[in-house]
């Protein structure tokens, strides 16, 4: 009897780190893979010889590798966990499984946002350092998230403020469009790319920048899950236990808006990848508990973005789909399965 | 079990026997306009308060400010002798556990998981649970008796359950204060009773002092110490059950008819159905309960006699007779008051009689029966319900 209730108090770390490792392995085998598959076919042990010789070799294969591949695959793999994260905090947040920063309209606001700063700063002839592009896509998402969050005060049902959210994103994305439609060349040709959202054109300073901000994000996630377990169970019973709620929630929201202010800074609006990789996460390690998730959360999407930014490279090559409808094509049947889930019970 | 007494002392028997709990002119609400002032209460370790009153009264703002959810608009709550708002947080959560009327609704989270969550004010950074934390969990599991459900998903278990699991969650904290709102809703009765009898166990056994809202007064009567009731913004009068459950009470706090609540059966009656009396029920000893019962579903004014003042049909009588003819307790049943049940009777249209037979006390309500054939009453035989073994047929 005993032995059965101790291994029910450990089931679900041992279940967790079986289930990291297992996409920890398939995030290497695409990472592996992005670098290996495009216009330029390498083998894994080509791609290893040229990552070990350093960025200094000056063949095509090389070259590829160190400029174009590498940086674009660890920009989506940091971006695809930073989604994922941004998500599942969300989703905690409105304890609303469907919540995400693409379906709640905050990336498209932080895409309007970081439209109008562009066509500013590219107007008055600079160029847009990475920090400036974050810093108006998060001023873009915590403006929306404002927006949503007085939305959310006022209606009780959790499909009405999705709703809400949607149609928060429909606005900012035409708003977008028609500051894209009236933008002078140049800029159009930086903003049209970018806004249907893409990993391409990634360069090893906004790698690095992304890096910096995404990584102590993921630390600050993961240094929170202790609170965000509690706040599961509803605000008066985190309350109860201790959790300072109201900078709980502050920091959700600020942590979760820069989140996804780095992903629409650097590639756009990345579609319900914020869905779908914390609920196969959930469901991987069948549990919520956000010490468990955290991990799992980070690593699933960072696979399923690197997954699906080498589908977007390869599968109509050189013909390159935006992520984002490749995204949507493996995370929106997540959504309607979630929502069929939601209504039988 | 010995977890979760690992930092109670038991006050009981302490010699500083110190409130656990003390609210002095304390004011509520939402925002700044009060809902409830003037709220003074004080609670010992180990015992259990009840806070009745009618929907709406303000039960679940006084709790909530108690827990230091909603800021006092004025007064003090005072913790084991400590103003509330100068507990820290956590400190507060180690001393007061709370449970609270909504089901929170949960994704992918064991009953383990949930009442896990009270070990958050022991818990280092990342909240992983120690040996000791999970001692106290595997002890509250048990104290529930919901170990069984431990692995099984929060979200698809039945009401009850979630209940004890929600009060097992509040136990793992180990309190030495216990906050319920209503940890009685949503229950069966048996899952009611079983509830209260878990209160007042753990109260006495660990100390703890409990404070719950209650719907259910017959219950608060019988579980509580002390019964607190909440009315109008005002906190209308306090005691012990005995002092605080009468008839008079509790038509005030509920605003009922005058007689609807009897404090014998602790619970309430339909309202006594008006008019002249029509039909006459011959009971006593609790064999007309169910007759009067129906009689005043059905809306038929009715006339009863000779009962003794203070068996059940004489204490239900009280509230649903029209008319009814008592004599002394312990007394058979005498000249004068069979004379008066007579003419009363002779009144009626019909006569019920529920007594299936006669004994001592009661030999002269045999009187009463063949009077009623004499005037050619219809007289109908109710079959006695409570108590079937109610001496010999009379034929």
């Amino acid at each position: 009897m005993h032995g059965t209730k101790r291994a029910g108090e450990k089931d679900g770390a041992s279940r967790a780190l079986a289930f990291d490792l297992v996409v920890l392995l398939g995030l290497v085998a695409l990472f592996v893979a992005s670098l290996c598959l495009g216009s330029v076919e390498t083998t894994p042990a080509e791609v290893l010889r040229i990552l070990a010789a350093g960025p200094g070799d000056g063949s095509t294969a090389a070259q590829v590798i160190w400029q174009i591949r590498l940086p674009r695959a660890i920009e989506a793999v940091l971006l695809g966990g930073a989604l994922s994260l941004s998500g599942f905090l969300l989703q905690t947040f409105f304890a609303n499984p469907i919540a995400d920063p693409f379906v709640l309209g905050v990336s498209s606001g932080a895409k309007l946002v970081v439209a109008v700063v562009m066509i500013v700063v590219l107007g008055t002839g600079h160029i847009m350092s990475p920090a400036a592009s974050v810093g108006a896509a998060f001023a873009g998402s915590l403006l929306t998230m404002g927006f949503v969050l007085l939305i959310s005060r006022r209606v009780r049902t959790q499909s009405t403020l999705i709703v809400a959210g949607v149609m928060v994103g429909y606005i900012c994305s035409a708003a977008t469009n028609f500051l894209v439609a009236f933008a002078d060349d140049q800029s159009i040709v930086n903003l049209d790319n970018w806004s249907r959202g893409s990993f391409s054109g990634a360069t090893w300073p906004d790698v690095a920048f992304i890096a910096v901000c995404v990584l102590a994000m993921d630390a600050a996630v993961f240094a929170l899950s202790k609170p965000l377990g509690a706040y599961q169970l509803g605000e008066p019973y985190a309350q109860s236990v201790g959790v300072n709620v109201s900078g709980l929630r502050l920091l959700i929201v600020t942590v979760s808006s820069l989140l996804s202010a780095c992903v629409a800074a650097f590639a756009g609006p990345v579609s319900f990848v914020g869905i779908a990789a914390p609920h196969l996460a959930k469901r991987g390690v069948r549990s919520s508990r956000p010490l468990y998730v955290t991990p799992a959360c980070l690593l699933t999407g960072a696979a399923f973005c690197c997954g699906c930014d080498l589908v977007a490279r390869t599968l109509f090559s050189p013909v390159e789909l935006s992520v984002s409808a490749v995204t949507a094509v493996f995370g929106a049947p997540t959504v309607i399965a979630l929502m069929l889930r939601g209504r039988s019970r | 079990m010995t977890a979760l007494t690992g930092h109670s002392v038991n006050w009981g028997q302490s010699p500083i026997n110190r409130n656990a709990l003390e609210l002095r002119e304390l004011a509520v609400g939402h925002g700044q306009r009060a809902l409830v002032r003037d709220v003074c209460l004080v609670v010992r370790p180990g015992k259990v308060v009840a806070l009745i009153g009618p929907n709406g009264s303000g039960k679940t703002t006084i709790l909530r400010t108690v827990a230091g959810q909603l800021r006092a608009l004025g007064g003090v709550v005072e913790l084991f002798g400590r103003p509330l708002d100068e507990v820290p947080a956590t400190e507060r959560a180690q001393e007061m556990a709370v449970m609270l009327t909504g089901r929170p609704s949960t994704e992918l989270l064991t009953c383990r998981d949930v009442v896990e969550t009270g070990r958050y004010p022991f818990t280092g950074r990342l909240g992983v649970l120690g040996e000791k934390d999970h001692e106290a969990v595997r002890a509250a599991l048990e104290a529930t008796g919901v170990a069984e459900l431990a692995e099984r998903d929060f979200s698809h278990i039945s009401d009850g359950q979630r209940q004890r699991v929600l009060l097992a969650r509040a136990l793992s904290q180990e309190p030495r204060v216990l906050l319920l709102d209503e940890p009685t809703s949503y229950l069966d009765v048996r899952s009611q009773l079983e509830m209260l009898q878990l209160l007042r166990r753990e109260a006495r056994e660990r100390g703890i002092a409990v404070v719950a809202s209650l719907h259910e007064i017959d219950l608060a009567q019988k579980a509580a110490d002390h019964v607190i009731c909440v009315r109008d913004g005002n906190a209308i009068f306090q005691g012990t059950p005995e002092e605080v459950f009468t008839a008079e009470r509790m038509a005030e706090l509920y605003g009922l008819e005058p007689g609807a609540y009897d404090p014998a059966f602790g619970s309430v009656e339909l309202a006594r159905p008006e008019g002249e009396p029509e039909v006459f029920v011959i009971a006593g000893g609790g064999t007309g309960a169910a007759c009067f019962r129906q009689l005043a579903r059905d809306g038929v004014p009715f006339a009863t006699g000779v009962l003794h003042e203070h068996d059940a049909d004489g204490l239900l009588a009280r509230s649903l007779a029209t008319r009814a003819v008592y004599e002394r307790d312990f007394e058979p049943v005498g000249e004068r008051a069979v004379a008066e049940a007579r003419e009363v009777l002779l009144g009626c249209r019909r006569v019920i009689c529920c007594v299936g037979g006669f004994g001592t006390m009661n030999a002269r309500n045999v009187e009463l029966l063949d009077a009623a054939r004499n005037a050619g009453l219809p007289v109908a035989h109710s079959r006695p319900t409570l108590r079937d073994d109610f001496g010999k047929p009379h034929r």
